[in-house]
């Protein structure tokens, strides 16, 4: 397991979204945003990682929704994540590792 | 500015507001004040001993930049939504279109042995909202704090309902306070609990919602929607949309340790030394529900194992921490090697003691045993198949096998002996130690470092089975125990005949809607 010394841009983050009505359009921009990434459907959850970074945009979230959407809301979708968070604002989300 | 509404503003259904990094400046940062007539040191009487150094507290960062109002409307939102859910599986009988009653079994332990850490997590990081010397993690804290108890009072209402109808759901606080078993999960959170705070950071906040959360509650919360207990799988997520913050301040927790002095770092690898090997021990109890419990699989716990602990702890955050010269937790090595034995050894105990527990079991049929085998080439053949076939025969001849004697437990997870020796399934491991004269059984290498690390603690362990021989648990006798532990008829023991099986059946020959159902009592 060790021998893996993948650099913070290769390594997998990912966040793991509950299956819901609005969820779906938040898992659409995601795909939208971030074309390396995979989706994975499990029980109740969609679990989406990308290699190095991944980011959520409010703008193709709207897109997408049909309404506003501010990046708070973000929190009633999150079930789990791995990487940090390494910023979140009102524009986007965006998950990576630091090292 | 001008005060006058001009015609845009009012216009735009939006009252502006400021933006998010400002909002949280201003709602949470700003809000802090210096004492100027008390001594902070008076004011914050517990962030030294533990030998931690805090330079400068303004860097703490908290990513979700969360403000008191925001908090409260989507964690109102959220609540909204989970008690839709709870109203209308009541109304409709949604109990009765779960996979099996014997499903219940795995909630039965969640409410027993989790729901009343959630409350004991509430009650520490008030403590922490409270003694922490920096605004940010203060209020991260707060608002943990209100989400553990949200998450008690969520699942305590959740699972009522099922109360109606099941056995082993009346009694959990009674029963996490004195039973066998959950004094596994109690004595690893009161180990927390008795910690200085940033110790708990560490132990809970880190190990437990970031490193271990997975394993413990994306698990339960599949296995529920895969078994159609809607309520369990909407309030599991209505709580785990609260980890990933949670998550986030363990993971802040741990950067802004190291990033403040170095000499934190050894204090923090030890502490995570610690951590990890005594979450992993308590993750065994969602293994054997994973593998054993769930009447439809979910995922086998060595693909949640290496999923999430392998694959995103493994190689993704530790390679992280390696920046600042933290290393896998000590003994990961033995947790990596167990991945395929695991639940088999834990179920194999609960199965054998289960008519001292507040849950049910049954021995794997056909085809659970051909998922078995499937799932675990390598081991369930060898080792375990051959227990489970000598108890069919055992049970063929009349004889369900339950153990009549009380077993050692660890000192330190306080788990009956039944781990075995690294790379050898089939020899117990026992390890001791004698600490001021006295012999003290640990069940691995990680629990026996833990306990020499920090004897004069372990050796106040409120151990059940000691307990029992000391006759601090109602009586000599089996029923005497029994009945101290709160059980009652229909609790415990084999699942099959018994009266949540019985009326489970009853249920569903009797109508097709089965409305009007009422549980035997
Ligand atoms: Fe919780
Ligand atoms: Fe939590
Ligand atoms: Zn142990």
């Amino acid at each position: 397991m060790s021998d893996t010394t993948l650099s913070a841009a290769q390594r997998l983050v990912g966040v793991d979204i509950q299956e819901s009505e609005t969820n779906r359009a938040v898992v659409e921009a995601i795909e939208a945003d971030n074309p390396d990434c995979s989706v994975q459907h499990m029980p109740g959850l969609v679990r989406i990682t990308c290699p190095g970074r991944l980011v959520v945009n409010r703008e193709t979230v709207e897109e997408r929704l049909g309404r506003e959407w501010e990046t708070h809301e973000f929190q009633m979708a999150i079930v789990t994540y791995f990487g940090h968070i390494k910023e979140w604002d009102d524009d986007e989300i965006v998950i990576a590792w630091n090292h | 500015m001008t005060i006058a509404p001009d015609a845009s503003r009012s216009a735009s259904k939006k009252t502006r507001k400021l933006p998010m990094k400002q909002r949280y400046q201003a709602l949470t940062r700003d809000l802090d004040w210096e004492p100027s007539y008390v001594d902070p040191k008076d004011m914050f009487p517990y962030t030294e001993f533990e030998g931690i150094k805090i330079h400068d507290w303004s860097k703490w960062e908290d990513p979700f930049r969360l403000t008191v109002d925001a908090y409260a409307k989507y964690q109102a939102e959220k609540d909204k939504r989970l008690y839709a859910v709870l109203d209308g599986f009541a109304q409709g009988q949604g109990h009765l279109s779960l996979t099996d009653a014997s499903y219940l079994n795995t909630m039965k332990l969640f409410l027993q042995g989790v729901t009343p850490l959630e409350y004991q997590a509430h009650r520490n990081f008030a403590y922490l909202a409270r003694h922490l010397a920096g605004p940010g993690p203060r209020f991260a804290a707060l608002c943990q704090s209100i989400d553990e108890i949200r998450h008690a009072q969520t699942e305590i209402h959740t699972l009522s309902n099922y109360n109606k109808y099941y056995s082993g759901l009346h009694n959990y606080l009674q029963q996490h306070d004195r039973v066998w078993y959950l004094s596994v999960p109690k004595s690893f959170f009161d180990d927390a609990l008795s910690a200085g705070p940033f110790e708990f950071l560490i132990a809970i906040g880190f190990s437990f919602e970031y490193l271990l959360t997975n394993l413990l509650f994306v698990p339960f919360m599949s296995g529920a929607s895969f078994n159609g207990d809607l309520p369990t799988m909407t309030f599991g997520f209505s709580a785990q949309s609260d980890e990933s913050r949670h998550m986030t301040l363990g993971l802040e927790a741990i950067k802004f340790l190291l990033e403040q002095d170095e000499d934190n770092v050894p204090i923090v690898q030890e502490w995570i030394d610690k951590w990890f090997w005594r979450g992993y021990r308590v993750t065994g109890l969602v293994a054997q529900m994973l593998d054993y419990m769930l009447p439809r699989k979910v995922m086998s716990w060595k693909e949640a194992f290496e999923l999430y602990f392998e694959q995103q702890m493994m190689q993704g955050l530790f390679q992280d921490l390696a920046f600042y010269g933290i290393t896998p937790p000590r003994h990961v090595e033995q947790a990596l090697s167990e991945k395929e034995i695991l639940s088999h050894q834990v179920y194999w105990v609960l199965y054998q003691f289960s008519h001292a527990a507040a849950f049910t079991t049954s021995v794997p049929d056909d085809e659970h045993m051909a998922w078995l085998s499937a799932t675990y080439p390598d081991t369930f053949d060898k080792y375990f198949r051959p227990l489970w076939e000598k108890e069919r025969r055992n049970i063929a001849a009349g004889g369900r096998h339950f153990v009549r004697g009380l077993p050692q437990l660890c000192q330190v997870c306080q788990i009956p002996m039944t781990f075995t020796e690294p790379g050898d399934p089939t020899t117990i491991a026992q390890r001791v130690s004698v600490y001021e004269g006295e012999k003290f059984n640990t069940c691995s290498d990680g629990c026996q470092w833990i306990f020499e690390r920090e004897p004069e603690k372990y050796v106040q362990a409120w151990l059940p089975v000691h307990q029992i021989y000391q006759g601090n648990c109602g009586g000599p006798t089996l029923p005497d125990v029994l009945a101290w532990y709160g059980l009652q008829d229909g609790d415990s023991g084999e699942h099959k005949g018994s009266r949540d099986d019985l009326n489970w059946q009853r249920w569903h020959a009797q109508t097709p809607t089965g409305l009007g159902a009422e549980g035997e009592q």
